[in-house]
């Protein structure tokens, strides 16, 4: 009980403090990069601010680049409070948005159903693929660091593989077929282009503007994503067991738990929510996947997502906006001040840098007790 | 301690304040001059320093800038999923033509173009079965300078074997892969070809990877299609004291000593005379421009003087010459390819 309190305490009080403040922090030293580059702050984050908030479509842009790294996020989240590091969300959101696709474009099903059976697909394709890197450490020892940071190569080659193939790949392009419109979550896609939802929503310019960009059900998903992580983490027995093994292996071991089957569900659920947020991104926005020349970063971008966010569900989400607002505002800057934009990754990097590190250095030091802690033990 | 926090905080969020409201004023001024012609750019992934087609845009554009007076912009792209935003903030900054760069920019400019029926787009790589006419394609014949060089390489290699390092495999791509097999065969028959893919537009060690492996086979030249993945080719020339043949832009200046000639696609020259047709009133909407030797929208580069002999260059004058009249016609997909080899060569 006690230690429950204690988590408590820090949340409502000097961790959310600490974030807000590092996040102004990183402002500041952005600002300062950006005057040493020669570039007026206030004039860039201005058009920054107004970019994510100055139109109601901003605002859904912003939501949108928010969502799947708010998922990844989870994902970086769930392994993390059961003791593993996964770097591998990259590679299962590529598979994941993958098999989204095949399924989306090969089958034929009613809408509704059709969603349900890709996102389950997805999820368990993007489990599996998961799952293996906890496999590999649960029976060899194989740090599922190295593990995943090789699966997302292969995910990323396999991808681009597929996408090759006759009859995937749409002709004279890079990227495969459509998904059909029975798989899609975008709000009222046929129907706004229509010439009827046009006209319709001439009369509404707020809703027009907020339909301009392609909104989805993905948001909304995301909340649901992260409440049933919290549940499953807090509220259920495999949450305490996967937890315990987070906390001490061995403990947890001797506590009767079995820890490889601990593991290999873990990777399998972080795998999943990975592969959640790649089939989520097919189906309310990018509709295919195209062939990858690099690793696109969401995965990446969900270890931030996860450590602003305190490793927490409820963290994600709002990491997960700051995140998708300093995607979609950020870039920006470019065409207004012109500013190159390894400027504007460097006030990214630079705001994420600070937020992140206390948090970084805390958990170090926990680290660094538990540590401690083990050896009073043995 | 909190407290302390809390008042930082506040003054922080003071500051941040008092920062829009300046900048907001800032914006106000720019929009002044409204009657200048507006033209901005979003780069594919290559983004804007990628020592090929993207900075030769760029730089096009930089040139309608000083000699047209045009006010200009870009918007690099970090992801595919980009494209649209980013197409779509240019959009809202009140633009006169919103150029994709790429032809993997093909579905979204499409998409933007018929959703906006009253804004100009043109897009670099693509053409358009049915082009709206409020869009232009602009495509170049990669093919015949790729087979200019492709001739310079099967006449100047020493050992009879030359390299291909293609980016990902696509029309584009196979323009420059097969109008250089067509050069090196057309100048030599017996010179043997390694050709390889890199998967990549971007991963430069690979690139050097695959050249080193090939210069270790045996062969002295080395001509990439594969955007940044060519930097590790001219690399890879540079440390065997081998050749290599940029693309794009004249990129001699990475390795004097061993970029022998670059097969050029005059991007910038595009982007230029576009903006001097629109300044003009003149916007081809519609239509497909089509840039090949002909038109001075490719060509091989200036600096070749350097280390091909003159009698070759002479040679090489011709057969411009004779694509220009159609006498040649450069194949520039695997089809082709395999009828111009029955054709030309014994």
């Amino acid at each position: 009980m006690k230690t429950k309190l204690k988590l408590k305490e820090k949340l409502f009080s000097g961790n959310l403090g600490f974030t807000l403040f590092s996040i102004v922090i990183g402002f500041v030293v952005g600002a300062i990069v950006l005057l040493i580059a020669g570039f007026n702050p206030l004039e860039a984050y201005s058009v920054m601010i107004s970019g994510v908030f100055s139109r109601p479509k901003y605002i859904s842009w912003t939501i949108i680049y928010a969502t799947p790294i708010i998922i990844t996020g989870l994902s970086v989240a769930f392994a993390f409070r059961t003791g593993l590091f996964n770097i591998g969300a990259e590679g299962q959101y590529i598979i994941g948005s993958l098999v989204a696709t095949a399924i989306g474009y090969f089958l034929k099903l009613p809408p509704v159903i059709h969603f349900i059976f890709v996102f389950i697909t997805a999820a368990l394709a993007a489990g599996l693929w998961g799952a293996i890197a906890g496999y590999l450490k649960a029976k060899f020892g194989v740090h599922e660091v190295i593990a995943t940071i090789m699966l997302n190569w292969i995910a990323l080659y396999l991808n681009n593989y597929f996408v090759m193939l006759e009859g995937f790949k749409r002709p004279q392009s890079e990227t495969s077929y459509e998904i059909q419109n029975t798989a899609s979550i975008t709000i009222l896609e046929n129907w706004k282009y229509s010439d009827v939802g046009r006209e319709w929503l001439s009369n509404y310019p707020i809703l027009k503007d907020i339909l301009a960009a392609p909104v989805n059900l993905g948001f909304l998903i995301a909340i649901l994503l992260a409440i049933l992580v919290w549940y499953i983490l807090n509220k259920t027995t495999l949450g305490y067991e996967l937890r315990a093994v987070g906390f001490n292996r061995h403990a947890a071991e001797y506590g009767g738990i079995n820890v490889e089957k601990s593991m290999v569900i873990s990777m399998f659920i972080a795998g999943a929510l990975a592969g959640i947020a790649g089939a989520l991104q097919v189906t309310g926005v990018t509709k295919s996947v195209a062939i990858l020349a690099a690793m696109e970063g969401y995965g990446f971008d969900g270890i931030a997502v996860s450590l602003i966010g305190s490793n927490t569900a409820f963290g994600s989400i709002f990491s997960g906006l700051l995140f998708g607002m300093l995607k979609y505002g950020g870039p920006k800057i470019q065409p207004f001040l012109r500013a190159p934009s390894e400027v504007v990754n460097i006030v990214i990097g630079t705001i994420v840098f600070f937020v992140a590190i206390p948090k970084f250095i805390r958990m170090l030091g926990s680290l660094m007790n538990k540590k401690r802690g083990e050896k009073n033990v043995g | 301690m909190f407290k302390k926090v809390l008042s930082l905080l506040m003054v922080s969020v003071f500051i941040l304040t008092l920062a829009v409201g300046c900048g907001a004023g800032g914006q106000n001024d720019t929009g002044e001059n409204e009657d200048k012609v507006k033209i901005a750019m979003v780069t594919d992934v290559g983004g804007v320093n990628d020592q090929s087609f993207n900075q030769s845009a760029w730089e096009g554009l930089q040139r309608a800038e000083e000699e047209l007076g045009i006010e200009v912009s870009y918007l690099e792209s970090n992801q595919d999923a980009d494209y649209i935003p980013n197409l779509e903030t240019l959009l809202d900054a009140n633009n006169d033509l919103i150029w994709g760069i790429g032809y993997k920019m093909g579905n979204a400019i499409l998409e933007a173009a018929k959703q906006n029926p009253d804004q100009k787009y043109a897009i670099i790589d693509y053409a358009y079965e049915d082009t709206p006419d409020n869009l232009v394609g602009v495509v170049f014949k990669a093919e015949q300078p790729s087979f200019l060089v492709g001739y310079i390489a099967g006449k100047m290699t020493e050992t009879g074997k030359v390299g291909f390092v293609g980016g990902i495999k696509s029309a584009v791509i196979d323009g420059f892969d097969y109008g250089f097999h067509a050069g090196v065969k057309y100048a030599n028959p017996d010179v043997e070809i390694i050709r390889q893919y890199a998967e990549s537009f971007t991963d430069s060690a690979k690139g050097k990877a695959i050249a080193t492996n090939m210069f270790q086979n045996g062969a002295d030249i080395v001509f990439h299609a594969a955007g940044a993945v060519g930097d590790g080719v001219i690399e890879a020339a540079k440390e065997q004291g081998k050749y290599a043949i940029g693309v794009d832009r004249d990129q001699n200046y990475l390795a004097p000593d061993n970029v022998i000639t670059s097969a050029m696609k005059r991007v910038d020259n595009a982007m230029f005379n576009m903006a001097k047709e629109l300044k003009e009133g003149n916007f081809p909407g519609g239509q497909t421009v089509v840039y090949g030797l002909k038109e001075g929208g490719v060509d091989i580069a200036p600096t070749t003087s350097k280390h091909v002999p003159a009698d070759i260059l002479e040679e090489v004058e011709e057969l411009k010459q004779k694509i220009i009249d159609g006498e040649i016609v450069v194949p520039f997909n695997e089809e082709t390819y395999n009828e111009f080899i029955s054709e030309n060569i014994k």
